[in-house]
Order: C-alpha cells, then sequence, then structure tokens
C-alpha cells in the first residue's frame, strides 16, 4: 500500500485535522506515516498544503516527489490547483467549491472550476453546505474526509474510527456529528 | 516502548524528556519554536519538574543552560539558525569552558527560507566551534540521535550541536521511545578554572578543545549513525542529514544501485571518507544547506570529481527535494504539469482586526506630512505592514535593528527617525538599543506595538508584558515622552497627533501601542 496525499487550503482554515484523522487510521493499521506541515509565516492567511505519505514500506522522504501524489485534497478550490505539479498522471483533484477570497486579484468562480475540471479527474465538494447540514459549519474538514475516503484505500469503518478517537475528548455529540459530516461527504464522491 | 507520531521538533522534546533533561531553554522561532511548546504541554515534565518557560532571547536562554550544565544537570537549549547569532558569544566560549552536566544546542535551520531572513547553514558554527555536530536524517534517527547526544556531551565535556531543518522539524512520522532515565542529581563542577577564561586559563582550555579534535573523529569514524549503503558502478553519493531521504528515494523509486555514503555526524570521519571517495569516479555531494563539505572535498583547486551545488548539478541556493535528486542522479521524471496561470499569489497577511493594522494606518497618517518618509521596522507580524496597502516600513534586518538603526539615521540627520518594534522584540533586543539612544539624546521615536503576545511564532508569552512603560522609564526616557495609545480606527485622529508631537520633540521618544492580538483572545476562549 502506497498513497501520496496533498492536502491544501489557506492559513488559518484548519487543514492538519485532516491530516491528523488520515494518520491515526493509518497508523491504527500498522503503516508507516509521513506528514510534512507548514507552520510559521505562511500561517497567516497565506497558501498553505501538507504533504502525506502512508506505505506499508519504508518512507524515505518527507516531501511527495512531484508527479507523484495520487490524491490532491483540497479545501479551497484555488489552492488545488497550486500543486498540480505534484500531481500523478491518473490522480485525482477533490475540493471544495468555496473561495476564500482574501486577495484582490482572485480569479473568476467559473473559469476557476472549468481549469480545475480541464486539469485533472476531480470530485467538486459543496463542503460549506454539507458542513451546515451537518449541524456545524467547523466540519468543514471532516466533510472533505469523507468525500476522499473512497480514494484513500482505507476502510471507511476505519476512518470512522479514527473520528472517533480524534473527537472523543470533546464529548459523543462532537463524534456524532463529525461522523455526519463525514458520510455526507462520502455521499457526495459517491453519487458523481 | 511506546510508539507515537511525533514532529521532528517534538522527537527531539521527548528524547530530551527521556534523557533526563532539568530544563529547557529557549526563545521562539521557526521552525524550533515546537519542541519547547511540546515540553512546555508534556505531562512527564510537568511531573519531574522540567522548567521550560521561554527566555528573552537565544543568549540569556544559552547562559541559563550552561549555568544548569555548571550544576551538573542535564539542559536542551533551542532556536531558530538566526537565533545562535545572538547566541553566539556565549556558544563559542562554551566549547572553550566544556560542559559538566550534558548540553545540547538544537538549532533548527531554514533552507529556502520560508519564515526567515536568510539561509545560513549552522554546521558552520559546529566547525567554527570545534564541537561534534549532528545531523539526523529522519524522525526516530532524531530521537535516537539525541539520547546519544547527550551522552556524548558528558563523556567528551562538550556542547553537542544537533542541526536539522525545517523539513525534518516540521514533519511527522512515528517514533519509538526508549526507556527514560531520571535527571543528574546536583553536582557543580569542581574544575574551577576551566570555567573562568581569563588568558591564562583559555589558552588550557583552547587546547584541551584542539587536542579533543582527534577523538571527536574517531567517534564519527564508528558512529552508527555514518554508514555505507552498497551499490554498483563508479558513480557514489555522499548524503549529509536529511540528504540522505531525498537520494533514498530517488534509489528505490527507479531502482538505482548507486552506493551511498550517509553522514550525521561530524567532523568528518576521515578513514570512511577516503575508503568510500577513492573507489568512485564521480561523487555527487548532497548536502542540505551550504556546500559546507562539499567545498572542502573539492578543495581550493576544485577536484572535478566531486559534484554538488558549486558546480550546478545541484542548485546553488534552497531546499533539496526528490526530484533535484532525481536530475542530478540523471534520472528522466515524468513532465509534470504547470501550475496554471490562473493561480494567484497568496502572500501571508495580517489579520482582520489586528491591532498592528490600525497602528500602520495612524502612522502612515502621521509621515504623510514629511517628506522624508523611512521607517525602521523590526521582525514580527508587524513586518507585514511592509506590504500593502502599507507599505509603512523600510527595513527589517535583525531583532532589535530598528531602535538602533533608527538613532544611526537620526545621528546622520534623518528626521522624523522612526522605529517600529513588536512587544517581544523589544525585551529580545530592543532595550539595549533604546538606552544607547538616551545616553545620546538622539531624536528618535520608537513605536512599540505591544499585542501582548510573540504572535508570530504562534502566540508565545512575551517576556516583558506589563512593564514596557516601567522599563522605558527605567533605562531613562523622559515620562512626558512615553505615550500610550490604543490602536483602533475611532482613535485615528488622535493617534496620528500623538505620532506628530512626538516626531517633532528633539530627543528620545516612546510610543507604546497597546491592543492585544486578535489569535490570542481567540486562543484563550
Ligand atoms: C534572532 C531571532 N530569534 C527569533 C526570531 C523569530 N521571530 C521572528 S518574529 C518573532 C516574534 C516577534 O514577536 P513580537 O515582537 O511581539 O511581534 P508580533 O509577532 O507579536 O507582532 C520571533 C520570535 C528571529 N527572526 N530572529
Ligand atoms: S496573529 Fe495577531 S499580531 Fe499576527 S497578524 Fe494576526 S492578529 Fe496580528
Amino acid at each position: 500500500m502506497n498513497k501520496n496525499i496533498i492536502i491544501s487550503g489557506v492559513g488559518g482554515q484548519g487543514i492538519l485535522t485532516i491530516a491528523s484523522i488520515i494518520d491515526l487510521a493509518a497508523m491504527n493499521l500498522g503503516l508507516n506515516v509521513k506528514q510534512a506541515e507548514v507552520h510559521g509565516m505562511s500561517q497567516r492567511g497565506g497558501a498553505v498544503e501538507s504533504h502525506l505519505r502512508l506505505s506499508s514500506d519504508e518512507i524515505f522522504s518527507d516531501l511527495i516527489p512531484e508527479g507523484k501524489a495520487d490524491l490532491i485534497l483540497s479545501i479551497e478550490p484555488m489552492e488545488s490547483l497550486r500543486y498540480l505539479p505534484f500531481l500523478s498522471p491518473g490522480g485525482v483533484i477533490i475540493t471544495a467549491t468555496e473561495p476564500y477570497v482574501n486577495i484582490a486579484n482572485y480569479p473568476e468562480e467559473e473559469k476557476l472550476l472549468g481549469t480545475i475540471a480541464g486539469s485533472a479527474n476531480h470530485v467538486f465538494v459543496n463542503a460549506d453546505l454539507l458542513a451546515k447540514e451537518a449541524g456545524s459549519a467547523k466540519s468543514y474538514n471532516v466533510v472533505m474526509l469523507g468525500a476522499a475516503a473512497p480514494y484513500l484505500d482505507i476502510a471507511t469503518e476505519e476512518l470512522e474510527k479514527a473520528i472517533g478517537m480524534f473527537f472523543n475528548r470533546k464529548g459523543e455529540e462532537m463524534v456524532n456529528l463529525n461522523i455526519k459530516a463525514f458520510r455526507l461527504g462520502l455521499a457526495n464522491s459517491l453519487n458523481e | 516502548m511506546n510508539k507515537q507520531l511525533l514532529l521532528g521538533a517534538e522527537a527531539i522534546a521527548q528524547a530530551a524528556l527521556d534523557a533526563g533533561i532539568s530544563g529547557v531553554y529557549a526563545y521562539p522561532g521557526t521552525p524550533s519554536t515546537e519542541i519547547t511548546q511540546f515540553i512546555q504541554q508534556s505531562l512527564q515534565a510537568r511531573d519531574s519538574g522540567v522548567r521550560s518557560k521561554w527566555s528573552a532571547n537565544e543568549k540569556t536562554a544559552y547562559e541559563a543552560a550552561l549555568g544548569m550544565s555548571y550544576a551538573g544537570k542535564r539542559a536542551l537549549v533551542c532556536m531558530k539558525h538566526v537565533g545562535l547569532n545572538v547566541a553566539a558569544d556565549a556558544f563559542m566560549n562554551s566549547a572553550i569552558t566544556g560542559v559538566h552536566g550534558g548540553l545540547v544546542v538544537v538549532v533548527a535551520d531554514d533552507p529556502s527560507m520560508h519564515s526567515s531572513q536568510n539561509e545560513q547553514d549552522s554546521r558552520v558554527y559546529g566547525k567554527f566551534a570545534m564541537i561534534p555536530v549532528l545531523e539526523p536524517s529522519n524522525q526516530q534517527e532524531t530521537y535516537d540521535i539525541v539520547r546519544y547526544a547527550f551522552d556524548l556531551s558528558e563523556d567528551i565535556k562538550l556542547p553537542v550541536l544537533l542541526r536539522i531543518p525545517t523539513r525534518l522539524s516540521h514533519s511527522r512520522a512515528v517514533v519509538a521511545g526508549a526507556e527514560a532515565i531520571p535527571q543528574n542529581q546536583l553536582a557543580p563542577t569542581q574544575e574551577k578554572n576551566r570555567w573562568i577564561l581569563l588568558p591564562v586559563n583559555a589558552r588550557k582550555g583552547y587546547h584541551s578543545l584542539l587536542e579533543k579534535q582527534a577523538q571527536l573523529i574517531i567517534l564519527s569514524e564508528f558512529s552508527k549513525f555514518n554508514k555505507v549503503i552498497p551499490g554498483t558502478g563508479d558513480k557514489a553519493v555522499i548524503a549529509f542529514g536529511i540528504a540522505y531521504n531525498y537520494v533514498m528515494e530517488v534509489i528505490r523509486t527507479y531502482n538505482l544501485n548507486i552506493p551511498v555514503l550517509k553522514l550525521s555526524q561530524y567532523p568528518l570521519p576521515e578513514k570512511k571518507m577516503s575508503e568510500f571517495t577513492e573507489k568512485y569516479r564521480e561523487i555527487l555531494v548532497a548536502e542540505e544547506g551550504y556546500p559546507v563539505y562539499e567545498e572542502l572535498l573539492k578543495g581550493f583547486f576544485g577536484d572535478t570529481k566531486f559534484r554538488g551545488r558549486l558546480d550546478s548539478t545541484l542548485p546553488r541556493t534552497g531546499e533539496l527535494s526528490p526530484n533535484i535528486l532525481a536530475k542530478a542522479l540523471g534520472v528522466k521524471t515524468n513532465d509534470e504539469q504547470a501550475v496554471p496561470s490562473i493561480v494567484a499569489p497568496r502572500p501571508p497577511m495580517l489579520c482582520k482586526g489586528c491591532s498592528h493594522r490600525d497602528l500602520f494606518d495612524a502612522l502612515v497618517g502621521a509621515m504623510e506630512s514629511y517628506p522624508q518618509r523611512h521607517v525602521f521596522g523590526d521582525i514580527g507580524c508587524y513586518t507585514l505592514g511592509a506590504l500593502s496597502p502599507y507599505n509603512a516600513i523600510s527595513t527589517c534586518v535583525d531583532m532589535g535593528a530598528s531602535v538602533t538603526m533608527a538613532k544611526g539615521a537620526a545621528d546622520a540627520g534623518l528626521f522624523p527617525a522612526v522605529a517600529v518594534i513588536g512587544d517581544s522584540t523589544f525585551t529580545h533586543s530592543g532595550i539595549t538599543g533604546l538606552l544607547d539612544a538616551v545616553n545620546d539624546k538622539s531624536a528618535v521615536t520608537v513605536i512599540i506595538s505591544d499585542n501582548g503576545t510573540t504572535a508570530m511564532t504562534g502566540g508565545q508569552d512575551s517576556s516583558g508584558s506589563g512593564k514596557y512603560y516601567d522599563i522605558c522609564k527605567g533605562i531613562g526616557v523622559d515620562e512626558s515622552h512615553i505615550r500610550e495609545i490604543v490602536p483602533l480606527k475611532r482613535n485615528f485622529e488622535e493617534n496620528v497627533r500623538v505620532m506628530k508631537e512626538e516626531f517633532e520633540y528633539d530627543g528620545v521618544s516612546v510610543i507604546i501601542s497597546r491592543r492585544e492580538c486578535v489569535q490570542r483572545i481567540k486562543s484563550k476562549e
């Protein structure tokens, strides 16, 4: 088993929640994990990404080589394209469709989604809407994790177990809410 | 032992706790901050009473760690690469005194300058001080090497420098810990003269340091962190620290069979090096950072057998990556897709509601009436005031430089001479510069933007909180020229007026602009 995933977004959006849950699931399965994160300057509203690598073999590089990512999982549409050089020829982009506009020259939305569609296999997720449906706008990241679930080579029960572990200390209600968010994201991908 | 998913930085922290440190001393700085933060939050550290509060700067941190070592206990001191410039005096001289309890200095380098002013390579400092340098390649090795480093430091009675780059510090992997050992007992050194660096003792200390060099090389020869990965052919690689990972990634992905000498402990193992290098016709030297050892291997006359950053086989600057190594090893990689032109840059920026924003609005307003609009800036979130829409500051050099550069420019006749400095930066290195200005009666206005925290590095406590007025008064700033303002939109006119009044004063004035960082407020909720 070998999976290379770029998780991208804007500083402050909390992309590391997604990475942490996948890490937990992978560790429960005895897989090797490497997860390169961004801390520091770019966390102030700049572009941020995490390189997440899972493997049953030893993982050497902390960074995914260019052209070797199976998946770009982005919680912001423009950010999904910033890491295109990393995507492998058959790779998939899974992205939330709500733009996070904090710059003056943010591209036109329709053109942006068109470019994503023309660049790779893709799944669009209206994460904001699904998160609210799950009960909290904050479950946005977990909706995106659900949307990515069919592409991770990790059984959904394992991912749900990891969600349970991750949110456990915040109480049962939070766990259930996030499981719901996960399933809504998952259903979105399965219906594509 | 238990396995945990740890950042490289956290692996250092856990290993140091398990190695029985009695204290960690540090000033925050990316990518080193998480080491100390991990210890501050660790139950193990709390239970065993490991001290871990932030220091005012890297020099005070280093000296305190050295004092703990003098008393016989183990200490960890952590900083970012430029922090070692600040601590350099203590660092260099501690190689002459040597240590008593184990002392490990972690310096986190930032190649590609993700969050830094330069990409200086701390291994140069290690050579300069003539102490052992360790440079692990992955998180598990980081844990193991820190455990080793404390023993090594006590055995050879020298500080040990551990160097990690951003990518290792900020990347997680599963790390298995080993059994924790108890802290050392209080047992101050009895060798008094070695710690009193009067010339007569210092000369002895320097000789003793030189004498230890042969032993350090032998330790590197037999170090388990330096090893050969066999292969065939007449080309080989010498891979230092994290560069080893990128080399191995390429070797495995493309089924190459190139011999590799992996190095993680210096000074260089001479015998191992010569045995390895003489076998091959061409050797790629892969270093993350400066071509420190490539330069040494190539020699003054430029032996062409050694390829690397100096002959453009690898880029001269910036981080390495698997693709850079693939190209250097002659592998043809697939053509990647380019970033579509529709993607706009998204640089970091001040948060919505940030107090620095309202300060800069007022500052730009106040400067409008002057023909010379130069403002000396400093390092922190407020450095982003250099970008539009503010374009409010003209410099950012090193911690504290705003105050002293403004003073020098005032001495040269610049008017007004204005400095903007953050609260944490002021206590790090601004106070002494302000004292210079007071003693010289320089016509400067120092604006302290006090947001109650060290925000840039993630919101650590700031060592002077609540004391800025008294500090300025105490070093002699006239109280009628210590002004306090609250940076808010509705105070704009008032704040512009206060600034202009102080710019016009022919002497030292300080404006303390105080409003809490909004991220700090959020994190408290
Ligand atoms: C010698 C040195 N040490 C540490 C750093 C890292 N660093 C840059 S800015 C900063 C904090 C600045 O805090 P403050 O002055 O309070 O400004 P704020 O970020 O809160 O606006 C730190 C620790 C550095 N650049 N140089
Ligand atoms: S973290 Fe605090 S100081 Fe930094 S930009 Fe945000 S609000 Fe301002």
